[in-house]
Order: structure tokens, then C-alpha cells, then sequence
């Protein structure tokens, strides 16, 4: 718990292996990296918000992690955290994003005329397209550290800048703590109200604090382009539709989020941006693009080709349920969506998922007509 | 005219609080503490020999008086050593208290109630001599507005001197949850000499079980919500060492919760004995849950009659239980094992949280005073259709439960019935109400059972 550390000072009258944290049963990326030499190098620091070694890994040590997923097992507290604890965060950073070294530099590209195709794909296959990202704002501290009156700051510059926006991008916000129970009852059904995290890995880590005091939904009229604010991130932009557009999907998402930023510049708080890190978020695992892109798409014998998995992995994809992380997929249907995300640009991860699940549409086709796909199987990208 | 200026360099300690020189336990001097606290290790020495300054001071009071004494510059400096000293707050305070008031108007808990943005304001920038502040404190009930029917207390201390640097909340809090006792003006009264109870032996036919439980914290430490890991295992330490010096019917084992074998595991949940990782969001927004299992055990006599449990909600919980009714041999059981733990802790330079106006200092402000639920299952099939058990129970200063505790059901007309209250009366007079009230609740189950009818007891008084 993040205020639960303002006593890091005190800790250091106790000796190194005293305050070290028993890692032996642990499977995160925090817990391979954390050893006791590098514990004591950085125990003593802290951020210039006062955020600290032990507010970074609290979420890792609480949640030693899944068997088969290896889960990040930290979290930055506000921009600095990147840089006081690289000793820490880079290695894990370059365990999680395909050995991203901490030399390299990261391409940011929001330019949507660069995505070739993704209009066409098939809707009798791709019920849905979705792209996410999330958007720190420089200024102030992120969700792990955030204090109330922080977070309220937050909430307001946020609710001004998109109650701003006209055109296609004109809507409405919804706090959560006002929200009547007819516009509740309307956001579950549209599939937009996130809740109160029940996922130990954020509660841990103090996401979850004060709830739901300055959170918020915030979406357009024709409920395609949607922000929660201060939930995981800052915000969280999401552009979606029914159907296999995706070009359209990724379009309305490059336009909208280059018009928040705009807005937040002027106001002095631009978003949170490195040449090496790209966007910084509170996940290390969202850096650079902090872009999910995906669909929902019915691939019923495909799922069940014993290379599924691998296709996947060659195609730099993955896929989830259809009720999104550690959910299963019902009646075939997936939710397949970029891997990466730091390391290469937000239009060549969305080509990915583009060519990609045309590609496995296709097969898909090919095993209904019974035929084989073998020859189809793509070489790793 | 000529400006005087002199600096002071002050070594603010990073230290724990409380020296137990200067504290007596109960009233009484203890004979052993003077010289315990001489043939300390120097390091333990040091540490317990607090900087009143460090203790008293809010940091911006301390920076006041530092600039009227040495100067801006020796403030300047000590304010950028602010960061080290460990009476520090955190560096940054963008916002005024207004900004950060929490939102209450949904909330439905003792803090809730007394929080107001005037006392916010007054005590948001203190902290503790370990660096707790009122915002952890508080937290866990901003996190829980609270049960429409329950009034939880929605706050909780890192340490000891929460009770004080916080007071001006705590103390409407404690007086709400315990009927009006004051701390300002009120002394709790501690007798754990259970010779003085009179028949605690309960008919088998209608108590199945009898149990005593406090808890106790160990001075020097900080608490669940604040601790950190090496002040946990140090908690465990101590505790297991002095565990392990108890003999006869009180001799026993220690079962680590990060290396019990499967086998073990099973047994201690066969016995009902194992607690798990806290779920309530009570507890886990306070932060107790962090680090599990780091440095939490249980511990157990051989004849499976007397437990503790090390690092849950509070430093250590004790419990005296068996089977049957007789509730004198468990209260006996109770407070010699209590006292043995004390006696062979106090050998070691240690010594429990207590003070003369709050009673044994735990976790939770509920808990002060004797921390002590005595309570029975008993069968009261008849009594638990008639309408007038609550006001009966009521006015006996009881409680009811299901039999899996707070928050059950009872089943098979089979009730947990316990004290009431925790501070402003002893142990002894605590039990003794149990044993009372739960002998007037079996002459009524058998006056239904004949027939006869029965009748709502008047009120016990409060306080004595």
C-alpha cells in the first residue's frame, strides 16, 4: 500500500536480509530479477513523490504468481519510478518486451493512413474490432501512489478536456459515484462500466483506494469511442464497433486520442512520453504503445488445430476469452489481440492483428471445406 | 540591531518509541524491568531510548521551533533531513486538506462519523515516530462505507502512538464503540486472576464448547497495518522464543505458515485451529494482508487447549477453548498461559502494549481495553424461537453469533453467546457476565422446555 511505505526511512534500521521479502515460491518477473544485493542497493531511494522500492514490488510479493502465467509483479508510481529503480525495472522490461535493451529507442506512430487493409475483414467471422491504449498525464503521480486530491485533479482536467470534443467525439461523462441507476444499468448493458478491481494484483499494488472517489466513464453519443478515468492508468482510451472494421476502428482511435492530447497541452499537462519507454504507464508490461488491439472472431475448428498455438505465435498474437483476460472462449469464439507492445508502433502492432486474423480466417475457411492448411502456416514475423 | 544566530544541530534518533524504563505495567512497578532494561544488548538499548522530540513533535512543529531556534537555514537543512528522520511525512502535500478530504456522505462507519474536515485538516500532517499517517489510518474505512445494519469501526493504529498523535479521531471513535468511555478522564481496569470467578461450570447438555480469546501486542513493534517485514518476523521471533519456554499442560509447538507441511495443514484445519490469509476487505484495505505468509504461525499446546495465532490482525491472538462447559478451567487456562507469556517475554527485554487509560493497545480501537471475547455454544432451540432473545441477551450485555462466527447463522438452534464489551471493565468481570448471562439463558430454555414462562432480565449497568 503505497501510504503504507512513507516509513521507508525507518526500515533501513533494520538490516538487509531483514526486511529482504522471501521470494523462493514466487513465478513474477519481479521476483527473478529482485535479488537481495539489488534490494539493498535500492532500498534506501525513493522518487521525488516519495515512492519507494517497496511501494514498487508490494503487489509482486503479495501475488507470487501464476503457474502458467508469468505475471509483471510491479508497478511505477509516477514517471520517475522508470528511472530511480531502472536497475530493477529495466531487466524486467527486457524479460516481458522480447529483450527490449535499455539503449533501444521505441516508434511511436498514431498515423492511421499507414495501416494498409483492415476494412475487410470478414463479419460473418469478426463479430467485433477494439483497440485500447492507456495515457498517463505528466504532472502528476500514477494510480499506485495517487492521493485523493490527486486524483480529483486528474478527474477534472480529464472531464474538461473531453467534454471539449465535438464532431464524431461529442459525449458525456459519468462518475461513478453519482451515476444514477438507469445510466448504470445502460453501461453495463453497452459493455462499458468497468468496476471496482477485484484482481489482487491491482488491490495489492493500492489501485483500488478510496473507490470510487474521482473514477469515471466518459464515451461519444454513438458509443464508439470510450475513457475510463483513473482506473488501472490515468486513462484508458478505447475505440470499438461491431463487426471486422478495423481500419475504421483504428482510425477514430488515432484521431480521437491526438485530439485529447492536443487539449491537455494546452493546458500544460501533455501525457506521460519517452524516446526510450514511449507512453509510460503503470504496468510495465503497457509500456511503448500500451496498445491492445484486437477482435472477436469465431474460429471454431482453427481453435482446435493442434498449430493453433503456434500460428499465434508466429504471427506475434494472442488470444483470451471472450469475457477478455484469464476468461475462456465460448462457441468458439476468441479474443485474439496483438503480443507485443513496446518495441515496435501502434500501426505495425494493429497491421499484425490486420493480417493476421485475415490470414486465420482463411484457414478457417480451408478447414471447413475439410481441406488442409499446412502450406498456409506463416513463418515467424 | 545585532541578530543573534545560532544553529543546533539535533540528533533526531530513528528509533522505535516507548522505552519501557518509564513505563510500569498494571500500576505496579515490575521488579524486573529496570534491570531488564540495563542488560539490554547496547543496540536494543539505543533503540529503545526515544528522542522525545521525534515523538512529540508533529514534523511541522518541529520545523517551527527548529527556525525559531537555529535559523532558517540549520530549518532548511533539517527540513531536507526531514526525509531521513523517521517522524517524517510524506515529501509532497500539493493539495491543501480541503482537496483531500475523503468523500463520507455514503459512509456508514465510527470514523465516518467523527472525521470532520476541521480535525481532518488538523491532524492530515502528522505522523507517528515511524511515519504512520492519518490517511493509512483511515483508509480502510474510506474503502468500506460500511454495513447498513452494522456499524464497523472504519479505522485502525500502526502503532502505539496512533492512540496518541491521533487522539482528537480516536477518541470520540472509542468512546461511540465502547458506551461512552472516555479516555480523557477514564481508567480501564485489568484482573486476570481468575480465582475470583464463580460457577463457570456450565450442564453439557445445553454448552458444547467454551472459549476465551484477547489479543496482545508486543511494545516496540508496529502493528498489522504498518509493520514491515523485518518488525513481523521480529514479532514472530520474540513470540516463538517465549512459546517455546512453556511447560506441562501448556507446553506445545509452532507450525510457520510459510513452511507447515500438507499433513500438518490438514490437522490444523481438522482441529478448526488454521486461519487463512485475511479476505475481508476490512483487513486487506488496512493492509494486514501484506507479505503473507511472511512470519504468521500458529501455535498450539499438545493438549490442543491453548492457541495463538502470530501476525493476522493482530500481533498475536490467544485463545483458551475445550470442549464442554466448563468455562472456569478455560479462563484459568486462559490467564496462566497469558501471564507465562508475559513473564517469559519480559525475561527477554520485552514487554506487551498496555496503558492505564486504554487497556491492552491492539489493531483495532474494538479491541481495546481487555480484547477479550469469552463466548460458548450452546443449544437453545426453545429460546431462539422466542421473540424476546434479543432484548434478553440485550440487557445480559451479550451477543449473539452463528457457530462460524461473525457474520454466520445460527444452526440447529445452536448459538455463539459472548461479551459485549471489551474496555472499561475487567477481564473477570467480563467473564463472570458470560457465565451469568449464559446461566440465565439455560434456566430459560428449561423453563420453556417445562413450559413455564420466562422473563426479560433488567439492564446491567455499564460501568462500575
Amino acid at each position: 500500500m503505497p501510504f503504507g511505505n512513507t516509513h521507508n526511512n525507518f526500515k533501513l534500521n533494520y538490516k538487509v536480509e531483514e526486511e529482504y521479502p522471501d521470494l523462493s515460491k514466487h513465478n513474477n518477473h519481479m521476483a527473478k530479477v529482485l535479488t537481495k544485493e539489488l534490494y539493498g542497493k535500492l532500498r534506501d531511494k525513493q522518487t521525488p513523490n516519495g515512492f519507494t522500492l517497496d511501494d514498487v514490488i508490494q503487489t509482486g510479493v503479495d501475488n507470487p504468481g501464476h503457474p502458467f502465467i508469468m505475471t509483471v509483479g510491479c508497478v511505477a508510481g509516477d514517471e520517475e519510478s522508470y528511472e530511480v529503480f531502472k536497475d530493477l525495472l529495466d531487466p524486467i522490461i527486457s524479460d516481458r518486451h522480447n529483450g527490449y535493451k535499455a539503449t533501444d529507442k521505441h516508434k511511436t506512430d498514431l498515423n492511421f493512413e499507414n495501416l494498409k487493409g483492415g476494412d475487410d475483414l470478414d463479419p460473418a467471422y469478426v463479430l467485433s474490432s477494439r483497440v485500447r491504449t492507456g495515457r498517463s498525464i505528466k504532472g502528476f503521480t500514477l494510480p499506485p501512489h495517487s492521493s485523493r486530491g490527486e486524483r480529483r485533479g486528474i478527474e477534472k482536467l480529464s472531464v474538461e478536456a473531453l467534454t471539449s470534443l465535438d464532431g464524431e467525439f461529442k459525449g458525456k461523462y459519468y462518475p461513478l459515484k453519482s451515476m444514477t441507476d438507469a445510466e448504470q444499468e445502460q453501461l453495463i448493458n453497452d459493455h462499458f462500466l468497468f468496476d471496482k478491481p477485484v484482481s489482487p494484483l491491482l488491490t495489492c499494488a493500492g489501485m483500488a483506494r478510496d473507490w470510487p472517489d474521482g473514477r469515471g466513464i466518459w464515451h461519444n453519443d454513438n458509443k464508439t469511442f470510450l475513457v475510463w478515468v483513473n482506473e488501472e492508468d490515468h486513462l484508458r482510451v478505447i475505440s470499438m464497433q461491431q463487426g471486422g472494421n478495423m481500419r475504421e476502428v483504428f482510425r477514430r482511435f488515432c484521431v480521437g486520442l491526438q485530439k485529447i492530447e492536443a487539449i491537455f497541452k494546452k493546458h500544460n499537462h501533455g501525457f506521460m512520453w519517452n524516446e526510450h519507454l514511449g507512453y509510460i504507464l503503470t504496468c510495465p508490461s503497457n509500456l511503448g504503445t500500451g496498445l491492445r488491439g484486437g477482435v472477436h472472431v469465431k474460429l471454431p475448428k482453427l481453435s482446435t488445430h493442434a498449430k493453433f498455438d503456434e500460428i499465434l505465435t508466429r504471427l506475434r498474437l494472442q488470444k483470451r476469452g471472450t469475457g477478455g483476460v484469464d476468461t475462456a472462449s465460448v462457441g468458439g469464439v476468441f479474443d485474439i489481440s496483438n503480443a507485443d507492445r513496446l518495441g515496435s508502433s501502434e500501426v505495425s502492432q494493429v497491421q499484425l492483428v490486420v493480417d493476421g486474423v485475415k490470414l486465420m480466417v482463411e484457414m478457417e475457411k480451408k478447414l471447413e471445406k475439410g481441406e488442409a492448411i499446412d502450406s498456409m502456416i506463416p513463418a515467424q514475423k | 540591531g545585532l541578530i543573534l544566530c545560532f544553529s543546533v544541530h539535533l540528533y533526531v534518533a530513528r528509533v522505535k518509541p516507548s522505552p519501557p524504563c518509564f513505563h510500569s505495567i498494571r500500576g505496579a512497578s515490575s521488579p524486573t524491568l529496570p534491570s531488564t532494561c540495563h542488560s539490554l544488548p547496547a543496540e536494543k538499548k539505543k533503540l529503545k531510548m526515544a528522542s522525545s522530540f521525534s515523538r512529540i513533535l508533529s514534523s511541522k512543529r518541529k520545523i517551527q521551533i527548529l527556525s525559531l531556534v537555529g535559523g532558517s537555514v540549520t530549518a532548511g537543512f533539517l527540513l531536507h533531513r526531514d526525509h531521513v528522520s523517521a517522524g517524517g511525512v510524506p515529501v509532497r502535500r500539493s493539495y491543501p486538506a480541503s482537496a483531500e478530504y475523503p468523500d463520507l456522505r455514503k459512509h456508514n462507519n465510527c470514523m465516518a462519523s467523527h472525521l470532520t474536515p476541521a480535525i481532518y485538516a488538523k491532524l492530515c500532517d502528522k505522523a507517528t515516530p515511524n511515519g504512520y499517517t492519518l490517511d493509512q489510518a483511515i483508509q480502510t474505512g474510506v474503502d468500506n462505507p460500511g454495513h447498513p445494519f452494522i456499524k464497523t469501526v472504519g479505522m485502525v493504529a500502526g502503532d502505539e502512538e496512533s492512540y496518541e498523535v491521533f487522539a482528537d479521531l480516536l477518541n470520540p471513535v472509542i468512546k461511540e464503540r465502547h458506551n461512552g468511555y472516555d479516555p480523557c478522564t477514564m481508567k480501564h481496569p485489568t484482573d486476570l486472576d481468575s480465582s475470583k470467578i464463580h460457577s463457570g461450570n456450565f450442564d453439557a447438555k445445553y454448552v458444547l464448547s467454551s472459549r476465551v480469546r484477547t489479543g496482545r501486542s508486543i511494545r516496540g513493534l508496529s502493528l498489522p497495518p504498518a509493520c514491515t517485514r523485518a518488525e513481523r518476523r521480529e514479532v514472530e521471533r520474540v513470540v516463538v522464543e517465549a512459546l517455546a519456554g512453556l511447560k506441562d499442560d501448556l507446553a506445545g509447538k509452532y507450525f510457520s505458515l510459510t513452511q507447515m507441511t500438507d499433513e500438518e495443514q490438514q490437522q490444523l484445519i481438522d482441529d478448526h485451529f488454521l486461519f487463512d490469509k485475511p479476505v475481508s476487505p476490512l483487513l486487506t484495505c488496512a493492509g494486514m494482508a501484506r507479505d503473507w505468509p511472511d512470519a504468521r504461525g500458529i501455535w498450539h499446546n499438545n493438549d490442543k487447549t491453548f492457541l495463538i495465532w502470530i501476525n493476522e490482525e493482530d500481533h498475536t491472538r490467544v485463545i483458551s477453548m475445550e470442549k464442554g462447559g466448563n468455562m472456569k478451567r478455560v479462563f484459568e487456562r486462559f490467564c496462566k498461559g497469558l501471564k507465562e507469556v508475559e513473564r517469559l517475554i519480559q525475561e527477554r527485554g520485552w514487554e506487551f502494549m498496555w496503558s492505564e487509560k486504554l487497556g491492552y493497545i491492539l489493531t483495532c480501537p474494538s479491541n481495546l481495553g481487555t480484547g477479550l471475547r469469552a463466548g460458548v455454544h450452546v443449544k437453545l432451540p426453545r429460546l431462539s424461537k422466542d421473540p424476546r432473545l434479543n432484548s434478553i441477551l440485550n440487557n445480559l450485555r451479550l451477543q449473539k453469533r452463528g457457530t462460524g462466527g461473525v457474520d454466520t447463522a445460527a444452526v440447529g438452534g445452536v448459538f455463539d453467546i459472548s461479551n459485549l464489551d471489551r474496555l472499561g471493565l475487567s477481564e473477570v468481570q467480563l467473564v463472570q457476565t458470560v457465565i451469568d448471562g449464559v446461566n440465565y439463558l439455560i434456566e430459560c430454555e428449561k423453563k420453556l422446555e417445562k413450559g413455564q414462562d420466562i422473563k426479560v432480565p433488567p439492564p446491567l449497568k455499564y460501568f462500575k
